[in-house]
């Protein structure tokens, strides 16, 4: 008689949590979003001036309505995304590699190496990260690639804490120890043993600092240190917008949005990932 | 006891010890990657103009003529000796400073911790009492939009609706220090005030539901409604004081961020805390001001997580107990 098998594929709990499905469905429509300014698909062109439609509210035409100069707002809000997530995609993909990176090796090996890493890790919590990355990118420079360095180095350290300290406990465990004795290779061990059962809880990190990526990336520019006028930024267009909200919601309102909507989608997917990836919390 | 408890705290200040000297290095590292001095900062296209001779007398009064690590230890030395170097843009000591900009980001995280841990603790609570049920679920909303709405956002709208449709703007005016205008002082600390707290409540609230939820389902909980306790009482009394530990821990990280992370709030605001301090000193090429100010925020950091660790053990006998 042949058993069948119960367990099921981890994206299958997760489309079945409601957090999951809305996350994942605002992220698709901001990626979408992305994909249209990235291809210059936008209604407008995101820098276009026209001295006509200057201030205008939201209308068929504008559907966000005009900024000052005359520009859609809409368009520039759709750059704006694809060059928030360019950032915080490049930024958390430097930090999660790297960092977890180190915290596999350093936990797993847990020598002089280890040390330095988690003394170098609490260095950076010891102060918070928007300082640390207000310095960095005033000593590398304002292109959206040091952006995304200086907010990379800032979340390193998460990832070496997250991945250290479950490598600790498995490296102890009865088949990691059973794997050594077998004769398998370091690297084989790291990557066959070690690496699944950290994946998850890398995951769940790459979600949550994702959205703290972008919040930090528009608190940049927000400050001028980042995305550099008339290029079109999320943080910049609230900056922007803070004479003219009082008569022009509009021009606060779409950048505004388009930032809450990612950081809660960003948030959903990771609380939909961690209940999904972790069988204990599984419900039904 | 005591003994265990000084020898952990002598571990402590040991590694709390390295940890700043590797701050300050990594700083001291990080201001002097960036490209251009207080000489380029303070005399702009103009620098091209200046004669070697001159470049070189800047360079010995701005104490950047050294070598590195001369420049380094000088600076430690300082530090170490109450001396927090010289800003050379307005012309006063980096102590001086600080004296004023210190209190300023005191009584912002003051004021906003109490806001954030009454509003997260009370979201908790609300949530927490019906898991899975609707106060959950606007609870968790609440907890979302707190979180995801950015503090600069939440400025702007308030700016905007306050000084351009109201007129009201208490920002506007010069900083007025509590002693000399108690009221004035309120009104201005009252806007970034809200605005941070409501950025802290979401991490307590998250915290505190969770650690509500937990304690709820232990025993003694349920023999204290069987016994017919008061249910208000139940929750606020048996449940708060056994959840307390993670909101202690997540209100100390979240003071500890305050003390220099409200850059952006400030510069709305124009608040002249720490965070303005070093934001200005970052501009500008201000060394001194930039490292002396951030090894303050650090210092306090470190020392307000030593204080939640000390608070921790006096609010949870169980901590203690485990550890003798």
């Amino acid at each position: 008689m042949k058993i069948k098998r119960e367990s099921k594929a981890w994206y299958y709990y997760y489309f079945r949590s409601l957090n999951g499905i809305v996350g994942f469905a605002i992220l698709a429509l901001l990626f979408i979003g992305a994909l249209v300014a990235l291809f210059h698909a936008t209604p407008f062109d995101p820098v276009a001036q026209d001295i006509n439609v200057m201030l205008k509210p939201p209308s068929i035409h504008h559907i966000f309505g005009t900024d000052q100069f005359g520009r859609d707002i809409f368009s520039r809000v759709l750059d704006g995304v694809r060059r928030s997530l360019a950032v915080s995609l490049l930024s958390v993909a430097i930090a999660s590699i790297v960092g977890s990176t180190l915290g596999v090796v350093g936990g797993y090996f847990g020598t002089f190496l280890d040390t330095m890493v988690t003394r170098m890790s609490d260095v950076f919590f010891a102060f918070p990260a928007i300082l640390m990355a207000l310095a960095i990118v005033s000593s590398l420079g304002h292109s959206w690639l040091d952006t995304a360095i200086a907010i990379g180095i800032v979340y390193t350290p998460i990832f070496v804490r997250v991945s250290r300290g479950p490598v600790l406990s498995l490296k102890e465990t009865d088949y990691v120890k059973s794997g050594r004795v077998l004769g398998f290779s370091t690297p084989r061990i790291m990557a066959k043993h070690l690496l699944p059962n950290v994946m998850p809880i890398v995951l769940v990190q790459i979600a949550l600092s994702l959205s703290w990526a972008i919040l930090t990336e528009s608190g940049l520019s927000f400050l001028g240190l980042g995305t550099q006028a008339p290029d079109a930024s999320l943080g910049l267009m609230v900056s922007e917008a803070q004479s003219l909200a009082a008569f022009a919601w509009w021009t606060l309102a779409g950048p505004s949005l388009a930032l809450i909507f990612a950081v809660v989608s960003l948030n959903l997917v990771g609380d939909g990932l961690r209940d999904s990836l972790d069988p204990t919390r599984r419900s039904i | 006891m005591l003994r265990v408890a000084s020898s952990r705290l002598r571990s402590k200040l040991i590694s709390v010890c390295t940890t700043l000297f590797g701050i300050s290095i990594f700083v001291f590292v990080v201001l002097r990657v960036i490209p251009g001095d207080a000489i380029t900062s303070s005399f702009g296209q103009d620098t091209s103009n200046l004669t070697p001779q001159t470049i070189k007398a800047l360079k010995s009064y701005y104490g950047i003529d050294k070598p590195l690590l001369l420049q380094y230890f000088n600076w430690l030395k300082g530090f170490l000796t109450g001396n927090l170097g010289f800003a050379f843009h307005t012309g006063t000591p980096v102590t001086t400073l600080t004296a004023s900009s210190f209190p300023v980001t005191l009584e912002l995280a003051l004021f906003a911790s109490i806001i954030g841990v009454t509003l997260g603790t009370l979201m908790g609570i609300y949530s927490a009492s019906q898991p899975g049920g609707r106060r959950d679920f606007f609870g968790q909303i609440f907890g979302l939009f707190a979180l995801a709405v950015p503090s600069f956002v939440l400025s702007t709208l308030i700016v905007a609706v306050s000084a351009n449709k109201f007129r009201y703007f208490p920002n506007g005016f010069e900083y007025a220090k509590p002693w000399q205008n108690l009221s004035l002082n309120l009104q201005q600390m009252m806007y970034p005030s809200i605005v941070l707290g409501i950025a802290v409540a979401a991490p307590v609230m998250r915290t505190a539901r969770s650690s509500f939820i937990e304690t709820q389902e232990k025993d003694f909980v349920r023999t204290a409604i069987g016994k017919g306790v008061d249910e208000r009482r139940v929750r606020f009394v048996h449940v708060l004081r056994n959840s307390l530990n993670p909101i202690v821990t997540m209100t100390g990280i979240q003071f500890g961020y305050l003390l220099g992370g409200a850059v952006i709030v400030e510069q709305i605001f124009s608040l002249p805390g720490m965070g303005r301090q070093i934001l200005d000193g970052i501009m500008k090429r201000e060394y001194a001001t930039v490292q002396s100010s951030v090894m303050i925020v650090a210092i306090s950091f470190v020392f307000i997580n030593l204080l939640t660790d000390l608070i921790y053990r006096k609010v949870d006998p169980r901590i203690r107990q485990n550890e003798d």
